[in-house]
């Protein structure tokens, strides 16, 4: 019983979480959510670039988006975020100032941009290849042709990989912290680790915690469904149908043409 | 969207729908100088040249692998040939951008490949507004009309997914149509289609070759090559091995591969 007491002092004290709660909402979710968007946001357009470069005809540009995705994707975060972080920390202090929040925004930045770059080139190769030609064949250029059909096609296909990396930048923006964040700018992870070093209880940490499930969780079930949805295609039920309804919709459109059956001969 | 829950039948206006028939088409007149086509090192199609007058229909046929649909890639160069000429009302277009001899020669394909995510209508228009240009209220009335023409202006919110076979066929011909083009191209296009859809499709396209549009068809419908073609094309290994007016290459085939072939597919 003393055990089972002792565990819930140390992750569920309710005043400490209680205590944390403001922090968390006031700054800790906020600026989550401001990294995470702003890495989605420069990531997508990013990983955008990166999947055009790497379906190009020319193997330079495609040999360039692979490194690049290469690198990015098999570095662990924490060495990006640390390299970009404290390497350009000189370059940054000079655009945006000394806080170390946009370089971490940018490193975060660079590593969703690897991934979206493959989740965007691999959605937009799925498509039929008979699109492209579709589009050729009524005249389309190339670029045309991608920017008008086939690349929004691969994109809806991808978007429940979209909102996978979304979560996982959720996840990744409390590496954060490792920049040394100013008071106002921390993010959840660091609001509630700061909370559980001053209280010398795991509480806090365990209230950010269900903060970053409160916002992952509702995700993750919001692509299985659209990825269901997407699935079964939005086709609604309807009443099966003779294709001979079909045949007197034709005729009764036409019914001035000839058909082969009776016409004898080219006209 | 909302017209997916009405009921199919045309019911209003039947005699509005008549009038897609009146269109009158300028076809072009095609000719092909000893063109060569090749998938990498083999020539599929070898030193082929074919005369196609205006207005005429001309059917090929021939046996899978033959290189009839490689053939009739390359007339639009969306298979670019390794040597000859292809010229269009006298015209070589081999100097040209291959789009602009695109928009000029309509295709349909057996897989339809319509766009999935745009309505009939966007199909049709799509290529009008953002190829040649036109605003978006005139590129929507001219695929309107083609739409028509096809007997699927009752259908113009449909996307192709709740479309049948032959519909969306019917729409793949309204969207080349649309394009206004002086040649058309059809690879197999009833290939893929149900049975009882076949006979709407070629129709449609006997009323085209009626209306004084030139087509190329590669097509495994005898009846129709019979009925419809001026000239038919019968191909094997990439080379002609026959051409005539129907009747002849029907009944009286010169060589023994035709003779076989049509035993067949008769």
């Amino acid at each position: 019983m003393d055990n089972l007491e002792l565990l819930r002092q140390t992750f569920l004290d309710g005043q400490a979480m209680l205590d944390v709660l403001p922090q968390l909402l006031g700054t800790g979710l906020k600026n989550t959510l401001i990294i995470s968007i702003w890495a989605t946001v420069i990531g997508t357009i990013l990983g955008m670039i990166l999947a055009i470069a790497g379906i190009s005809r020319s193997w330079f540009i495609r040999g360039l988006a692979r490194i690049y995705t290469d690198i990015f994707r098999g570095l662990p975060a924490i060495v990006t975020i640390l390299l970009v972080g404290q390497g350009l920390a000189r370059v940054s202090r000079d655009l945006f100032g000394a806080s170390p929040y946009p370089l971490g925004i940018f490193a975060l930045s660079l590593i969703a941009s690897a991934y979206i770059g493959e989740i965007f080139r691999s959605g937009i190769q799925s498509v039929d290849k008979g699109q492209l030609e579709a589009c050729k064949a009524l005249g389309m250029s190339y670029p045309r042709a991608m920017a008008l059909v086939v690349v929004p096609q691969g994109i809806r296909r991808v978007l429940p990989a979209l909102v996978n990396q979304f979560i996982s930048i959720i996840k990744d923006s409390s590496l954060v912290y490792f920049l040394g964040l100013l008071t106002a700018e921390r993010e959840l992870f660091r609001v509630g680790q700061d909370a559980a070093v001053n209280t010398g209880n795991l509480s806090p940490l365990v209230m950010a915690g269900i903060f970053y499930l409160i916002i992952t969780v509702p995700l993750t079930h919001v692509v299985n469904h659209v990825d269901n949805k997407y699935r079964t295609g939005r086709r609604r039920p309807t009443a099966p149908r003779s294709g001979l309804d079909e045949v007197s919709e034709l005729s009764s459109a036409r019914d001035t043409t000839p058909a082969i059956r009776t016409s004898t001969g080219a006209q | 969207m909302q017209k997916t829950m009405t009921q199919p039948a045309n019911t209003a206006e039947p005699a509005e729908k008549k009038t897609g028939n009146a269109a009158e088409y300028k076809g072009g007149e095609l000719e092909l100088r000893d063109i060569f086509l090749a998938h990498g090192d083999i020539d599929v199609v070898k030193n082929m040249s074919l005369k196609v007058a205006a207005g005429t229909t001309t059917c090929v046929i021939g046996p899978s692998g033959s290189g009839k649909s490689t053939l009739l890639r390359g007339i639009n160069r969306l298979h670019e040939p390794r040597r000859g000429d292809i010229l269009l009302d006298g015209r070589s277009v081999l100097r040209d951008k291959p789009e602009s001899l695109r928009l000029r020669i309509g295709m349909v394909f057996q897989q339809f490949n319509l766009f999935p995510d745009h309505t009939a209508l966007e199909n049709v228009a799509l290529a009008p507004q953002h190829v040649k240009r036109m605003p978006k209220g005139r590129a929507r009335e001219i695929a309107r009309a083609r739409l028509c023409e096809v007997g699927l202006d009752s259908r113009s919110d449909h996307r192709p997914r709740d479309l049948s076979g032959g519909q969306q066929q019917r729409v793949a011909i309204a969207r080349a149509l649309a394009m206004d083009p002086e040649v058309m191209l059809f690879d197999e296009a009833t290939s893929a289609l149900d049975p009882e859809l076949v006979n709407g499709v070629l129709e449609l396209m006997a009323g085209l070759a009626g209306g004084g549009m030139t087509m190329v068809v590669v097509t495994h419908e005898m009846g129709f090559a019979r009925k419809v073609a001026d000239q038919v094309v019968f191909m094997d290994e990439g080379e002609v091995v026959e051409v005539g007016p129907p009747e002849v290459l029907f009944e009286t085939p010169r060589t023994d591969r035709l003779s076989r072939f049509l035993s067949e597919v008769l």
